[in-house]
């Protein structure tokens, strides 16, 4: 049985000049017939299953409706068309800083937080102290929120969710939080937390990232499936070769032939980059003002290739 | 619904208790001033109306009393209320929550302060020399109503708010239309039995008048009166759920 299944999930938005209107201006409006309602679907026919254990990686550029997709997964909207079935709990991480309270210190916050996870009092006073340190504002517990940087308040954020046991975990772009050690550790800790064996979708824009961490792969384009698979490396690669050229793959051929351009070109790259050290190399040793260079460039040779030295002594 | 209830029941304490500190932290008299305002509200009102109505009306100050304390936790509770989907719109979107928590726990710290202003409300009655009988038990039904009223009413605003900002000002209107028509300083002795009765459209009024039967005169309320304050808060309510239920999914495109 699977524990997220989507089928043909549609998710329709309305647009136009309803926001902010008002009643006075909205029966004016309705009157002159000035006012107009558009639609626009966010995503179209998504179809795809996760069973327990798996990594979803969903990619696609900006506006491609994967946030979308998310909150249908979460629960928060419910599909316009098709069926979104999830069987456990889920954390969702959905922009990881929004929702806290400015005004209110970092300790309630936390708690208040913790509390719209689905967390029980209980395991918030068992947990808190873990929470502050993992985040590493021990100094700042009894601070107003309004007061701490932007990169600490998304190591809070993290270092709440983290902490949940869920069955499925949403990860919308969290893993680039904060400085370069606390993203070290955030990395890790999502690691051990998906050894775990719990189901997630992260949503990323670091093909890396996709690429190291899932097993499934999910593309998306302006709210339309390019598609579903489990070769993770084979999509990434098409997928890189898509961001490159703007070339949109409308199918299978399509797809391979951008993975094929893809991995020509990382080739490419390679050599050239490889020819381009090899000529750095070559012009600090004929410069010849270093001459612990020179004698650490013999070294090298005598031991790795020592027949192309033994012809050039004896030239 | 009571196992939502109690599942949510932690989130609930923490709304609370944010909405408390978020309204009594940045004032310097913090909660003294919401007892004070009702109180210097009432003052005003005695000074300029005991010379045109009072004269007539016996226990005119705790008649104006009577009014002034429900109408108050009316406005006070709704008022706070419209803004709770608005105000929690990053919340909503972002986690799956039921959204009426957000109406809940703002009408906590109304009924708070409408707990706190009754017991000032029963000191004057004492000082003008009214005394409590067992009656006053029945005290509890109007206020029961009135809560759930309330909650109607203030789901009905919240969520009209999302759709259209400008509710709120129409509301001011509505309310100051509405302390006119709930005769908080006069008696509706004077109208014909038919306009008599057209007060009783006014919930509001019901309410008041329930209290003022029990404190002043001394008397339970006839059984429709009864009746009618169960229904209003009853249909104010079912509107208000219905409301939610049927929008839940829309708020989050206006918000």
């Amino acid at each position: 049985m699977s524990i997220i299944e989507a089928k043909g999930v549609s998710i329709r938005y309305i647009t136009g000049d309803f926001k902010d209107i008002g009643l006075k201006e909205f029966v004016v409006r309705k009157i002159s017939g000035n006012y107009h309602v558009n639609e626009f679907w966010a995503d179209k026919d998504i179809t795809f299953s996760l069973e327990a254990g798996d990594m979803l990686g969903i990619i696609g550029t900006n506006g491609a409706g994967k946030s979308t997709l998310l909150k249908a997964v979460s629960g928060i909207m419910v599909p316009t068309e098709g069926s979104m079935k999830c069987n456990g709990t889920i954390a969702a991480l959905l922009e990881l800083t929004s929702g806290f309270d400015k005004d209110l210190t970092v300790r309630e916050n936390t708690y208040l937080r913790g509390a719209m996870l689905g967390y029980t009092r209980k395991f918030m006073d068992e947990k808190y102290d873990e929470i502050i340190k993992f985040a590493e504002l021990e100094e700042f517990q009894d601070r107003p929120f309004k007061q701490l940087s932007s990169g600490m308040k998304s190591r809070l954020a993290f270092a709440i969710a983290c902490l949940v046991q869920p069955d499925i975990i949403i990860l919308d772009e969290v893993l680039s939080v904060g400085d370069g050690a606390f993203r070290k550790k955030s990395g890790n800790k999502m690691k051990e937390i998906l050894k775990s064996g719990v189901t997630g979708i992260l949503v990323s824009h670091s093909v890396s990232q996709v690429r190291e961490m899932c097993n499934k792969i999910l593309w998306i384009d302006h709210g339309k499936q390019i598609t579903f698979s489990t070769d993770v490396k084979f999509c990434c690669d098409a997928y890189e070769e898509f961001l490159a050229t703007k070339k949109l793959p409308q199918n299978e051929e399509d797809m391979k032939k951008l993975a094929e351009g893809h991995r020509a070109r990382v080739e490419k790259e390679r050599i050239k980059r490889e020819r381009t050290e090899a000529e750095r190399l070559q012009a600090v040793l004929e410069e010849g003002t270093s001459s612990a260079a020179l004698e650490a460039a013999i070294n090298i040779v005598k031991k790795n290739k020592p027949e192309l030295l033994n012809e050039d002594v004896a030239i | 619904m009571v196992k939502k209830m109690k599942k949510h029941w932690f989130l609930f304490e923490e709304l609370v208790k944010r909405d408390f500190k978020k309204k009594y932290t940045r004032t310097v008299l913090g909660m003294v001033w919401s007892l004070l305002s009702p109180l210097l509200q009432l003052l005003v009102m005695s000074l300029v109306f005991t010379q045109f109505f009072g004269r007539n009306t016996p226990h005119y100050t705790i008649y104006l009393f009577c009014g002034n304390l429900l109408l108050g936790y009316f406005k006070e509770s709704t008022k706070g209320g419209m803004n709770a989907l608005v105000q929690n719109a990053s919340i909503f979107t972002k986690v799956n929550i039921p959204k009426y928590m957000f109406l809940l726990s703002k009408n906590v710290s109304a009924l708070i302060n409408f707990g706190l202003t009754l017991i000032i409300f029963f000191l004057f009655v004492l000082a003008d020399g009214l005394l409590p009988t067992w009656k006053y038990i029945f005290l509890l039904y109007p206020i029961a109503c009135l809560i759930v009223f309330n909650i109607g009413t203030g789901l009905v605003l919240s969520a009209m708010n999302v759709f259209f900002r400008d509710i709120a000002y129409l509301y001011d209107i509505f309310v100051m239309l509405l302390t006119y028509v709930s005769a908080i300083f006069y008696r509706i002795d004077g109208y014909s039995e038919q306009v008599q009765m057209i007060f009783h459209v006014n919930p509001i009024f019901c309410y008041i008048k329930y209290f003022r039967l029990i404190v002043i005169d001394n008397v339970i309320p006839s059984p429709t009166l009864h009746g009618l304050c169960l229904f209003y808060a009853l249909v104010m309510t079912l509107v208000g759920a219905w409301t939610y239920k049927h929008y839940n999914q829309k708020f989050l495109y206006y918000v």
